[in-house]
């Protein structure tokens, strides 16, 4: 199929949807209104499920409702939207029942503003909710690489009957660019054997789709399934990109927007002779730990870029666990960093910049706080 | 290579139209290609500026500190990003809503009246389409022929009875700094 000009928010949409999306549930909130937007004007053409909830709160339960019939559904929202949903999602996780979550961040806390940010990594990859889990979390960094991820994120989440989010920023759900869409796949028409489906004479015994287990040794039990699929997803769902990897003395690690103003800046560091090299997650959530432990043994150094105060930071902290020393660069409340910024960072690294003493978050800070 | 241009004005002037018109022409070109808008709330006035790079390979940052070539369509966007231009860079401004010239002597820079050009066409709303004319003949990423057939192309058929004064704003917008030359 061809390329066409696409916004961001509006491909992720029509991504769900030739995946066979069945049902969505959402509510406005920039930046990501044109999905819903999108979904208000496609759904019912195809004569499927839409509705624009009376707020967050009420989208994520009406997906959680729907997901137990087996049917492919979602909801999108932002960081204050995401927030209210948190209940809902844990919910859906506690019932064993798939969903897809869209995460468009913007600046914060709180109102915060529209701009784009990174500043809910810890909410989403280490909480997602009340509970023992883990969210399988897809972080795209083009246009084309949101829909890839939108259409996997449906499959991974039936895969393994949890949540899949897709999670950007609000520059990646406004730019345009050219993207292919995959052809449309029909709605399913066949249901698992654990979904509420209406009985019709078809099955003898009910399905019951909880999250209550009163029993605490069942929730134990419940709890202990969990983990199991999660440490299935941890062995075969992890990835991630590399460019100018292979003889990289110095790694830069960032995902989604902060992950390609990154790659600008490691293209100017090696017009310039240094040998960088940039990692991008693209699963946040499983993340690549021992890919990235087993780098440490042949790098000097890593730098982390995120568009927030350190939070995928830590999670590269603890892979290289104090092998070699690791550096910090962030932009906070929606700014954007520029290459030149990261570039100056990567210069100062290579020419003697790194040290295994305190904590890089420590570092940034004070190189911050002597340019304000 | 790449070349990164940013179009700015107020809201209304059709600044984002005309950077995702470079776009889809540089889609068609078989470029990589990234439009970023960035705008107020108002919808009309206020700031409307969009990021336009096109590039061969994958685009890292979709924003840029300095661009190659900036259109200017009125004087706050004038005073914004003409320090930015990158040296050896081209500056189109809209000198129908502006009252002075660029004062940087290492960038190429031209004056064209806009709005008078779009209003002697008929229509002051073609005036974003004169300013990207001129921004092509000053900087030859794109033939003019690509953006006319991208219209073409990609307008919805219900517009394409505007077409034909967008293509002749096109050309008079590149005419006019042939004239000047």
């Amino acid at each position: 199929m061809a390329r066409e000009l696409l916004k961001g928010n509006e491909a992720i949409a029509e991504a769900a949807i030739r995946a066979g999306l069945q049902a969505y549930f959402g509510y406005p909130i920039t930046p990501q209104t044109e999905l819903l937007e999108w979904m208000s004007k496609r759904m019912p053409e195809l004569g499927r499920a839409f509705v624009q909830a009376e707020s967050e709160l009420a989208a994520i339960n009406m997906v959680y409702g729907a997901a137990c019939t087996g049917a492919r559904v979602m909801t999108s929202s932002s960081s204050p939207g995401i927030s209210l949903m948190m209940e809902g999602i844990s919910y859906i996780i506690g019932t064993e029942v798939p969903a897809v979550l869209v995460d468009v961040m913007r600046g914060g806390p709180g109102l915060g503003n529209i701009a784009p940010a990174q500043s809910d990594y810890n909410q989403i990859v280490h909480g997602g909710g009340h509970g023992d889990y883990h969210l399988i979390v897809l972080a795209p960094a083009s246009v084309q690489e949101a829909v890839d991820l939108t259409v996997l994120a449906f499959d991974l989440a039936e895969k393994y009957r949890t949540v899949a989010v897709v999670l950007l920023d609000g520059s990646l759900g406004q730019m345009m660019e050219p993207a292919e869409l995959p052809p449309m796949r029909p709605v399913k028409t066949t249901f698992p054997e654990w979904a509420a489906t209406g009985m019709m004479g078809k099955r003898e015994k009910r399905n019951i789709l909880t999250s209550i287990y009163l029993n605490p040794p069942d929730e134990e039990q419940t709890n202990l399934r969990l983990l199991r699929r999660w440490q299935e997803v941890e062995a075969s769902e992890i990835r991630f990109k590399e460019y100018f990897m292979d003889d990289a003395r110095y790694v830069v690690v960032g995902f989604g927007s902060a992950g390609r103003v990154a790659l600008s800046a490691v293209r100017a560091a090696r017009a310039e002779g240094i040998p960088v090299g940039l990692l991008r997650p693209v699963t946040l959530s499983p993340f690549p730990y021992e890919h990235i432990r087993k780098l440490a043994q042949r790098v000097e150094g890593f730098l982390v870029v995120e568009m927030n105060a350190g939070q995928m930071l830590e999670d590269v902290r603890l892979a290289v666990a104090g092998q070699k020393p690791v550096e910090f660069y962030g932009r906070l409340g929606g700014v954007m960093p520029f290459p030149d910024e990261i570039l100056s960072e990567i210069q100062r690294i290579a020419s003697g910049g790194l040290t295994l003493e305190g904590h890089p978050r420590e570092r940034w800070l004070q190189r911050m706080n002597g340019k304000n | 290579m790449q070349t990164e241009i940013i179009i700015a004005g107020f809201g209304g002037q059709g600044v984002l139209f005309a950077g995702q018109l470079l776009s889809y022409a540089a889609m068609d070109a078989g470029k990589e290609v990234t439009w970023i808008p960035s705008y107020g709330p108002e919808m009309r006035g206020g700031t409307a500026n969009c990021t336009v790079v096109i590039s061969d390979e994958e685009i890292g940052s979709p924003l840029v500190r300095h661009p190659q070539a900036v259109i200017a369509m009125n004087l706050p966007s004038l005073d914004k990003y003409e320090p930015l231009v990158k040296s050896g860079g081209v500056l189109i401004v809209n000198a129908s809503m502006v009252n002075r010239q660029p004062t940087r002597t290492d960038i190429h820079w031209v004056m064209v009246p806009g709005n008078e050009i779009a209003e002697e066409l008929g229509d002051r709303r073609m005036t974003n389409m004169v300013m990207l004319g001129a921004l092509l003949a000053n900087l030859p990423i794109l033939p003019l022929e690509a953006l006319i057939q991208t219209l073409e192309a990609h307008l919805p058929a219900r517009h394409h009875r505007l077409l034909p004064l967008n293509v002749e704003a096109l050309k008079r917008g590149a005419e006019y700094l042939a004239v000047k030359a």
